[in-house]
């Protein structure tokens, strides 16, 4: 099963090298990956999408936790959470396909954020099933370049996740 | 005052109370070894080879419960202790390793002797620190020796740039230290213990499987209590050997793939298992279905949370400090009204003593040809039980777990994780330099030697009498056993030709040699070894070259499918 793993863990140089280490010595997926520091700068808190059965997954989170720089980990999926995912996508924009393109972009809530006489990109957040929707809408050959975040992930309510 | 980092490096390790250093100087060391020159109060031990620095830190940690130290320099130095490092990671040992970097102007610029030595010992650590500021020496040291020796123990290395060993500022020892990510338990959860004595009282076919934990831990004293209160049948793991005593009659062995017929069957049949610092890893268990075909109910106590449910379900986790947690379940047990199952203990003990009765160590001995496991009865006989033994790697090491009964912990330091040729002497150094009064012996065999041969050199310098007691057998027995079972006799490179004259090898180094060729002569020549209080003496026994290790539990089978000798 899919779950998205946050961590918060020391901003320091090779923190990041000890948790993906970990994941590729211990053969675990992962599906993406970010990091970035917190309000706290001494802190960066890191989303790992990963996949595994349920040993495998409470194994990664036990590993997680043994890592001495990783201040705090949560499951996201043991609770209700919130998934965000930001895609930035070039597609082809000349004649129909310009309209069709800006139409598309409304309906998925996404922002065209740089036009060229021949090109729109757009921005787009979503959970990352959302993003694989709007990828599939669309005809792929339309498709210059996309690039994604990867997801975040975030407790609703009083799930908080800090030191 | 203002210092040096070397200095500092240095005043570092007095404060820790280290005794000894292990290592090898070089280029990005100079300022740490000329700090090292100018005081008395640490003493240094020149190896012949980085690894065999880091094997007799890792000795020295074993044996004493003491974190060892080694200095290394950049580059190759760094590289060369990678396996030392790894050995001590398997078997959770404390370390503190330091290291040369090429000064920090220089990194990532493929200086000379430039390794990424944090990247390359990353996986193999319990964590590693590279300093860029001489004012982080004391504190980094400070947090390296807690990390190593706190929780489930580790190496944590230090690397340290030679820029920043030579640069100055005030120095400031640390009087506590603190890690805000880092809370290793200490107590298990008191609802969980109190399961597990339920579990214990009600057991039928109760099993303890303790392994190296309770010798790092110190808790043979509470195993010890526990397993005498309530009557049940234990056993050790190659690490934990030592840690119950081998000679009482509630310890059946040790058990694993070459563990006693009894102990693996025990473990297999029993309804409750207590596992105490121990992993259930491969070469215990064996095949993990297997093993999962019995219903058993399974308490694991351990400190490290990812060791619990890793192999195996387990039903009744403990987090906690062995010594801590066996000491809240004695606790428990002895408040309790309700006894163990007297009766059901009573058959469940006949039918060990059965299992027992099959007398599974039992081995054709012989008037031609040196058996080695003749060999490691009589060393038994001739220390009395009473030696430091390390070994290295193969057949030799498990003739040793099963014939030598270690009845404190300690005792028996051997690379049981990662399975490491060329640990035995260089640890023997580390064992002796803890315990220059005791009887140190290195079991090894003619290929583990030549791993680390080099160390016979260390040992004259630092007139070390470690008695080498190598079981030649001109094969690389373990691999040629497998190739036997396994490979359809293709003996394939496990047959050393042009071995070196091993007596004349001693003495090239300014040691004693004996040949021993005749079983006659065994146990006169072990003798005379060990009379001689003051030499360190090699003894080369032209052992059997066919003799295999048994009871076998072949890879990927279950405890219960072991081979005995008579099944041959």
């Amino acid at each position: 099963m899919r779950h998205i793993i946050s961590l918060l863990m020391e901003n320091e140089a090779g923190a990041l090298s000890r948790v993906a280490g970990l994941f590729s010595a211990r053969g675990y997926n992962i599906e993406s990956l970010t990091v970035a520091p917190t309000e706290d700068q001494t802190m960066s808190r890191m989303t790992i999408v990963t996949s595994g059965s349920d040993d495998v997954i409470e194994q990664i989170n036990k590993q997680l936790n043994k890592l001495v720089e990783v201040v705090a980990v949560m499951d996201m999926n043991e609770g209700d959470h919130l998934e965000r995912e930001l895609m930035l996508v070039k597609v082809r924009a000349v004649g129909e396909a310009r309209e069709e393109m800006k139409r598309m972009a409304d309906i998925f809530r996404g922002r065209i954020i740089d036009v060229t006489d021949r090109s729109y990109t757009m921005e787009l957040t979503g959970s990352g099933s959302k993003l694989d929707s709007f990828l599939q809408a669309i005809d792929t050959s339309m498709i210059l370049e996309t690039v994604r975040t990867g997801a975040c992930g975030i407790g609703r309510g009083d799930r908080i996740l800090k030191l | 005052m203002e210092l040096t980092g070397a200095e500092i490096a240095i005043r570092c390790l007095q404060e820790e109370g280290v005794e000894y250093v292990f290592g090898y100087p070089g280029g990005a060391v100079l300022f740490i070894y000329d700090a090292l020159f100018n005081q008395d109060k640490v003493k240094h031990i020149l190896v012949r080879h980085e690894q065999a620095a880091v094997h007799a830190a890792d000795g020295y940690a074993r044996s004493t419960d003491k974190v060892g130290v080694a200095l290394v320099t950049s580059g190759p130095g760094a590289t060369n202790a990678v396996t030392g490092i790894a050995t001590a990671y398997m078997d959770s040992i404390p370390l503190v390793i330091i290291s040369g970097q090429v000064p920090t102007s220089f990194i990532g610029e493929d200086a000379f002797q430039e390794v990424d030595t944090v990247g390359i010992t990353r996986p193999c650590v319990k964590h590693n620190f590279l300093v860029k500021d001489v004012r982080d020496v004391a504190s980094t040291i400070k947090k390296a020796f807690y990390l190593a020796k706190s929780g489930r123990p580790g190496p944590v290395l230090v690397d340290i740039p030679k820029d920043v060993s030579n640069q100055k500022t005030e120095f400031n020892y640390p009087t506590a230290v603190s890690v805000r990510s880092y809370h290793p338990a200490q107590h298990g959860e008191e609802g969980q213990i109190k399961q597990a004595a339920q579990l214990l009282l009600d057991a039928k076919r109760p099993m303890i499987y303790a392994g190296g934990g309770v010798v790092l831990s110190e808790a043979s004293k509470q195993l010890i209590e526990l397993v005498r209160l309530l009557g049940f049948p234990i056993t050790n793991t190659l690490m934990g050997l030592g840690g119950y005593p081998a000679t009482d009659k509630q310890f059946i062995g040790m058990l694993g793939m070459h563990g006693t017929y009894e102990a693996n069957l025990a473990m297999h049949n029993c309804d409750v298992l207590l596992a105490v610092g121990a992993r259930f890893d491969d070469r215990v268990i064996g095949n993990v279905a297997h093993f999962g075909q019995v219903p058993r109910k399974i308490i694991h106590i351990d400190i490290d949370p990812s060791s619990i449910a890793k192999r195996v379900r387990v039903d009744v986790p403990i987090v906690g400090d062995v010594a801590h947690v066996l000491g809240d379940l004695l606790a428990v047990l002895h408040s309790s009204k309700q006894q163990p199952d007297a009766q059901a203990l009573v058959a469940w003990w006949k039918q060990i003593d059965e299992w027992r009765g099959k007398n599974c160590l039992l081995y054709r001995n012989s008037d031609e040809v040196i058996k080695p496991q003749f060999v490691l009865q009589k060393l038994y006989e001739i220390t009395g039980g009473d030696a430091f033994i390390t070994s290295d790697v193969g057949q030799h090491q498990m003739w040793t777990a099963q014939y030598y009964k270690f009845d404190q912990p300690r005792r028996w330091i051997n690379s049981g994780g990662l399975g490491t040729m060329g640990f035995g002497l260089p640890a023997a150094m580390g064992v002796k330099l803890a315990h220059p009064d005791a009887t140190v012996a290195c079991v090894t065999g003619e290929g583990s030697i030549q791993m680390n041969i080099q160390e016979l050199s260390t040992c004259k310098q630092f007139r070390l009498p470690i008695k080498v007691i190598a079981l030649n057998n001109r094969y690389l027995g373990m691999v040629r056993q497998w190739q036997e079972f396994f490979h359809g006799n293709r003996y394939s490179e496990s047959y050393m030709d042009a071995l070196p004259d091993f007596v004349k090898l001693a003495e090239a180094y300014g040691h004693v040699g004996i040949r021993v060729t005749k079983p006659s002569d065994v146990e006169g020549a072990l003798r005379e070894a060990f009379a001689r209080k003051n030499d360190l003496v090699f003894m080369d026994f032209q052992t059997d070259p066919t003799e295999n290790v048994f009871p076998m539990v072949p890879g990927g089978k279950g405890l219960s499918e072991v081979i005995l000798a008579e099944d041959l």
